[in-house]
């Protein structure tokens, strides 16, 4: 099929302004993901993918600028012993990181091993993203396999001793990044990885993940802070056997953000759980996409995803669930709610269901609302003045979403950034 | 303790007069209570007081302790030393009863100037609150009255005026939709409370709450007004010969 001249010319023009690393094992891929990037364009205003938003500053030659943020709040996950690996603007910074060497997994900068002819992660490394082209196209997830700078490979064979943090700084206004990473979870192994900060005025993120039989991969991430910041990232999770997958971000600020996550159960028993919180102030558009596919028997999975939203900010949904005719016995839930703070803000929703087997249980739910009145003058009258109450009330509404969290300590470090976004806000 | 001088009030969206000129004065160390009949005013009354929105108060004052409680936000009646135990309890998903209790207490310490409670220090005495009014750990964990049978709804509230100190407690129908052993729980934990510095104001349908928490004055409220005063045998005249012999009696 031909794609439209205005978007061929887009498509042109993008790949003129990129540069490919040349050689090594991951040449192959890249060339295949600039064929598939040929081939399907990269997203316009008019795809039906891209209806509630627009792609146009993702996908354009030049990045807009993005201002740095001024912020005396300490790091989030300052309080998690674990293995920091630290890109400034996209560039590895060795001083800033921790050594790699960490019992029950082997860690490797995609930018280190590219140029060897083999490496295990050959088997992945674009890969599951070719694979995640299929029902939708994802054009810019297909653009950074073919284009990222860096990324990290990690191979957890054991159970890893702590977290592996990947920390993203942002201190060039003009800065257009992709990194790629691939995660590798063996057998009855595994590994938590965190991500935070905002990684460049513009980033294009992937990671691709995939867990054998009884393998558990945890993720939490936070994205955004910088207001003019924008990002698109893709997540490629293949679940084995009895084996688990549980993500979750949370995005505060961020004129432009498109997440989505793209998980397949191809084995019996396996759980995934994406989660999010979302909060927007203004200049805020979250998009939140996520495509669950049921392939194996007994699996259960779980979206849930919770946007406060104020000052005319936007989030956006679009979360399908597919369960194969095979998948029986299918436990799928979704849930997608917006507090909204005042009647600017908007919340687009497209959820989905699509079910082939006849055994399953399938839920979803969607929903928007304001604070609750009668809950406030409850707290009020007991003594909490409003601007605290509403707090609480908005971090209960989040609730749900951040209990998907399964360590506390990082599920503690996530409230307490809300906490601190909420209280900065209180002021105004 | 409280004074409500010529009270009137309406609701703010229709021009429908609720209150028509309430006089009443509980002293500290005293229990009133307010009975009449359906639609009498007594729950507006305590709406009022308590500063919910949608009414709007176009004559007579408030004052608690000598303040004039209605110029006040609700919060700041709460620091004053108002409560009132809702007819209703809201149920509040996602908020921990423990946590929501603890904002309440430091934050009226802080209105008041005063230091906040530790959590350890809180946990101590919560725990020994919770346990006269067989307030289990789970309940105390559990969101704020989400899945509460409606004794332990009541309860939960009396455990919060324990915890809040209140020099001033207004219990509205607390007795509506509890059991026998229910309510002499609640009573119970209501007199406990009871003493020379705190006044109370129990508004109730029937004589059967004012068995167990005896009343130092009763009054009847019909049609916006306190229509009669006198000792707790005018509640047994209410239980004995309705609110119609009684208010006939007035006209």
């Amino acid at each position: 099929m031909a794609l439209s001249q205005p978007k061929t010319d887009a498509t042109e023009a993008r790949l003129a302004a990129m540069q490919q690393p040349q050689g090594g094992w991951t040449a192959m891929a890249r060339g295949q993901a600039v064929t598939r990037v040929r081939e399907m364009g990269l997203p316009a205003r008019r795809d039906e993918y891209w209806k509630y938003t627009r792609p146009d500053t993702l996908v354009s030659p030049e990045a807009p600028q993005a201002a740095l943020f001024e912020t005396q709040e300490a790091p989030v996950f300052d309080q998690v012993e674990r293995l920091k690996i630290v890109f400034v603007d996209g560039v590895f910074d060795a001083e800033a990181s921790d050594d790699f060497t960490l019992e029950g997994v082997t860690i490797e900068r995609l930018a280190d091993v590219a140029s060897a002819d083999i490496h295990w992660a050959l088997d992945l490394y674009g890969v599951l993203e070719a694979n995640g082209q299929d029902p939708v196209q994802r054009p810019l997830a297909a653009l950074n396999t073919a284009f990222a700078s860096d990324g990290v490979l990690i191979h957890a064979t054991a159970v890893a001793a702590k977290p592996i943090s990947i920390i993203y700084r942002h201190t060039d206004t003009a800065s257009d990044v992709l990194l790629h990473h691939v995660v590798k979870v063996d057998a009855g192994a595994a590994v938590t990885v965190l991500e935070s900060g905002p990684a460049a005025a513009r980033f294009n993120g992937s990671i691709e993940i995939d867990i054998a039989d009884g393998g558990a991969f945890h993720h939490v991430r936070t994205q955004g802070r910088d207001h003019e910041c924008r990002a698109a990232t893709h997540l490629f999770a293949r679940l084995g056997v009895g084996s688990v997958m549980k993500s979750f971000t949370l995005t505060a600020n961020g004129v432009m953000t498109r997440n989505e996550t793209v998980v397949e159960l191809t084995g019996d028993d396996a759980i995934a759980h994406v989660a999010g919180a979302s909060l927007g102030d203004g200049d805020f558009h979250n998009d939140t996409t996520v495509l669950v596919t049921h392939d194996a028997v007994n699996c259960e999975s779980r979206q849930v995803f919770k946007k406060v939203l104020r000052n005319g900010a936007t989030g956006v949904f679009q979360g399908k669930i597919l369960v194969k005719p095979d998948a029986q016995k299918t436990d799928g839930y979704q849930i997608s709610q917006s507090l909204l703070l005042d009647g600017d803000s908007q919340f687009l929703v497209k959820p989905e269901l699509e079910i082939y087997a006849d055994d399953v249980a399938c839920s979803h739910g969607s929903t928007s609302g304001a604070i609750d009145e009668e809950a406030l003058f409850y707290l009020r009258s007991r003594g909490v003045p409003t601007g605290e109450a509403t707090d609480l009330l908005t971090l209960a509404f989040l609730a749900e979403a951040v209990q998907e969290i399964e360590d506390e300590a990082l599920s503690e470090e996530i409230i307490d950034r809300i906490g601190a976004w909420l209280l900065r806000r209180r002021a105004d | 303790m409280l004074e409500i001088k010529n009270l009137h009030a309406q609701l703010e969206e229709e021009d429908k007069k609720i209150l028509k000129g309430v006089e009443l004065t509980v002293e500290a160390g005293k229990v009133h209570a307010i009975m009449g009949p359906n639609g009498s005013g007594k729950s507006t009354l305590s709406y009022v007081l308590s500063g919910r929105d949608g009414y709007e108060v176009t004559e007579g004052s408030a004052t608690l302790a000598g303040d004039d409680i209605l110029e006040m936000e609700p919060e700041e009646r709460a620091a004053a030393g108002l409560f009132l135990a809702f007819q209703y309890p809201v149920e509040i998903p996602g908020v921990g009863n423990m946590t929501f209790l603890r904002t309440a207490v430091n934050a009226q310490r802080k209105a008041r100037g005063e230091e906040e409670m530790n959590a350890a220090d809180f946990l101590k005495v919560i725990r020994e609150k919770a346990k006269s009014l067989k307030i289990d750990a789970d309940m105390l964990k559990r969101p704020v009255n989400v899945g509460f049978s409606g004794g332990e709804k009541k309860r939960n509230e009396i455990l919060q005026m324990a915890m809040l100190e209140p020099k001033m407690c207004i219990l509205d129908e607390t007795d509506s939709g509890l059991d026998v052993d229910a309510m002499k729980l609640v009573a119970e934990g209501v007199n406990a409370l009871r003493n020379e510095g705190r006044g109370f104001l129990v508004i109730t349908h029937y004589q059967r709450l004012l068995d167990h928490i005896k009343p130092d004055v009763v009054h009847i409220m019909a049609n916006g007004k306190i229509v009669k005063s006198g000792g707790p045998e005018l509640a047994l005249e209410v239980e004995n010969n309705g609110y119609a012999g009684l208010l006939e009696e007035v006209a």
